[in-house]
């Protein structure tokens, strides 16, 4: 009857009695990391981006530090001097963050920001950064070619455009409380601007998740045009058959063209293009036709007035 | 009791030229603020710009100033604002100066065919660089010699340039800010308001004078 026995419970098994008064601290430490896992990625600003690839796009030129590529920025959305998006980008949340593909395509689809990173390898390309305003970047970006992204929406034959919207929340945004522009920002190419190779998706700067002040969580660069072509904090990518009215244009139609090619023999009406300053330079450089780029986009625009396609 | 007097006089002599000695240092204040940062790497990622935007600032700042003494002088009877006005328009010249050296030299080093250019094709540039221009004569007949010189109503109607400065400077500014023109706006409300006044009291002037009069007594 009485072969029951009380087991003997070894020291080591007996739960401290510190870990036991944590106990509720520990299975919030459990449940956030089971949570972590079942949430890869969440990449925030200042993050190293693994596993880049190696990429052709490099550049003789000398990088621009990024203490002046973060520090000195035209994101209106965050005020308008130069200074402000560094100070005020901190209230843009890039967690969690859809873009939305759609208009003239076969497969509209909202992709999540997470999924839309590993699409394919992110590699790094260092490319010139020419502002409308008369100054340059060397800035070394990290992302994919637009154009990976454009084949898997698959354009139907209406798409002539693609339009670029950027996030447009006042409560994360200061600067759209303002009308410095017409907001949403809108940006846009056409669809042989857009599949072209040098037509980056961004993603990060100097191998890191860009910081909100230069667009995260995504943006596009496109070297060989003004820097106000390149839109920030992307959430929506649209097929149309219209040319659209971007911000720029909207704002100032006889200053601020759609096509944007960097021209230093197309002046704008306020002030010269024909030089610009590279950050950190005294001297200033000649401005080159198509910001340097004029070999691989040359073609796109054969037979085209540019002076009149400013 | 005359004793007495002379010496609230002198006291407030005293108080003038010490308060006139604080202004100064304190007009100073930008361009020590200036130095300080570009010896300390504060000058941002694009200095010239940022030197350019600072001394054109406070240009417009102290033109705006000199431009209050008059109607201070009218409305609330101060003198003060007139005896300090020469030291402030001569820092409006000082700070124009910094603006257009840098201009020419950290900006465009001395490029005279892109200067030329400038002048002749940028309209910002067109109309500002001739209001430093004329801040030349009004720099050089601001001493006591000079305004005898002249004579009081020559060097008075010489100085009505001021006017034009003003609006020049603020189109200016107006005309080169890409989109937010928040700024150029406060500065041409002031300006605005200043010249208005003038406007107004010699409007009243003319007025008072036409005022028809029948057997010496005023008709209203």
């Amino acid at each position: 009857m009485s072969n029951w026995k009380m087991s003997k419970v070894l020291p080591s098994e007996i739960t401290p009695r510190e870990v036991y008064q944590r106990r509720r601290e520990f299975m919030l430490i459990a449940a956030s990391a089971a949570l972590a896992a079942a949430m890869p990625g969440g990449l925030f600003a200042g993050e190293k981006l693994p596993n880049l690839v190696k990429s052709a796009y490099g550049l003789p030129d000398k990088l621009t530090p990024v203490g002046d590529v973060t520090r000195y920025n035209n994101f209106y959305e965050f005020g308008t001097d130069k200074e402000s998006p560094a100070q005020n980008a901190g209230s843009l949340k890039t967690r969690p963050w859809t873009v939305a593909v759609e208009g003239e395509v076969r497969n509209p689809k909202v992709w999540d920001i997470d999924s839309l990173m590993k699409l394919v390898p992110l590699e790094e390309r260092v490319y010139r950064l020419r502002c409308v305003e008369a100054w340059s970047m060397v800035i070394p970006w990290v992302g994919f070619p637009l154009a990976e992204l454009i084949k898997r929406a698959e354009p139907n034959g209406n798409a002539k455009f693609v339009e670029f919207v950027t996030l447009n929340d006042p409560g994360q945004m200061p600067g759209v409380k303002s009308s410095a522009l017409d907001w949403p920002y809108r940006e846009g190419l056409r669809m042989d601007e857009a599949m072209h190779p040098l037509a980056l998706l961004t993603f990060g700067l100097y191998g890191e998740v860009l910081p909100n002040q230069n667009g995260a969580p995504v943006r596009i660069v496109v070297p060989w045009k003004y820097g106000y072509k390149s839109a920030k904090s992307i959430v929506g990518i649209r097929f149309v058959e219209q040319m659209p009215l971007t911000s720029w244009v909207k704002a100032g139609p006889g200053e601020y063209g759609f096509y944007a090619n960097v021209n230093p023999a197309v002046d704008h009406p306020r002030w010269s293009q024909a030089k610009e300053r590279r950050i950190g330079d005294f001297f200033k450089r000649p401005t080159l036709p198509f910001n340097g780029y004029a070999e691989q986009v040359a073609q796109l625009y054969t037979g085209m007035d540019l002076q009149k396609f400013f | 009791m005359a004793g007495m007097s002379q010496r609230a006089k002198t006291n407030k002599e005293k108080w003038l030229s010490m308060g006139k000695s604080l202004v100064f240092l304190a007009a100073m204040i930008p361009l020590a603020k200036l130095i300080w940062l570009g010896l300390h790497n504060g000058l941002g990622a694009n200095p010239i710009e940022k030197i350019t935007r600072t001394t054109g600032y406070w240009t417009l700042t102290f033109l705006l100033i000199t431009l209050t003494a008059t109607p201070l002088r009218a409305l609330l009877g101060w003198n003060w604002p007139i005896r300090w006005r020469r030291m402030l328009g001569l820092f409006a010249f000082f700070y124009a100066s910094l603006h257009f050296s840098t201009y020419l030299v950290l900006d465009q080093f001395f490029d005279w065919p892109a200067i030329v250019k400038d002048i002749a094709k940028r309209p910002y540039i067109t109309v500002g660089f001739p209001a430093f221009v004329m801040l030349i004569p009004l720099a050089v007949t601001s001493t006591n010699k000079m305004v005898q010189r002249l004579g009081g109503k020559r060097w008075k109607s010489l100085h009505g340039l001021i006017y034009a400065i003003g609006i020049a400077g603020v189109v200016h500014f107006w005309w080169l800010v890409k989109r937010d023109i928040s700024e150029p706006v406060q500065f041409a409300a002031v300006l605005a308001v200043l010249l208005g006044f003038r406007v107004v009291q010699a409007m009243r002037r003319k007025y008072r004078r036409n005022k028809p009069v029948l057997n010496g007594v005023e008709i209203s």
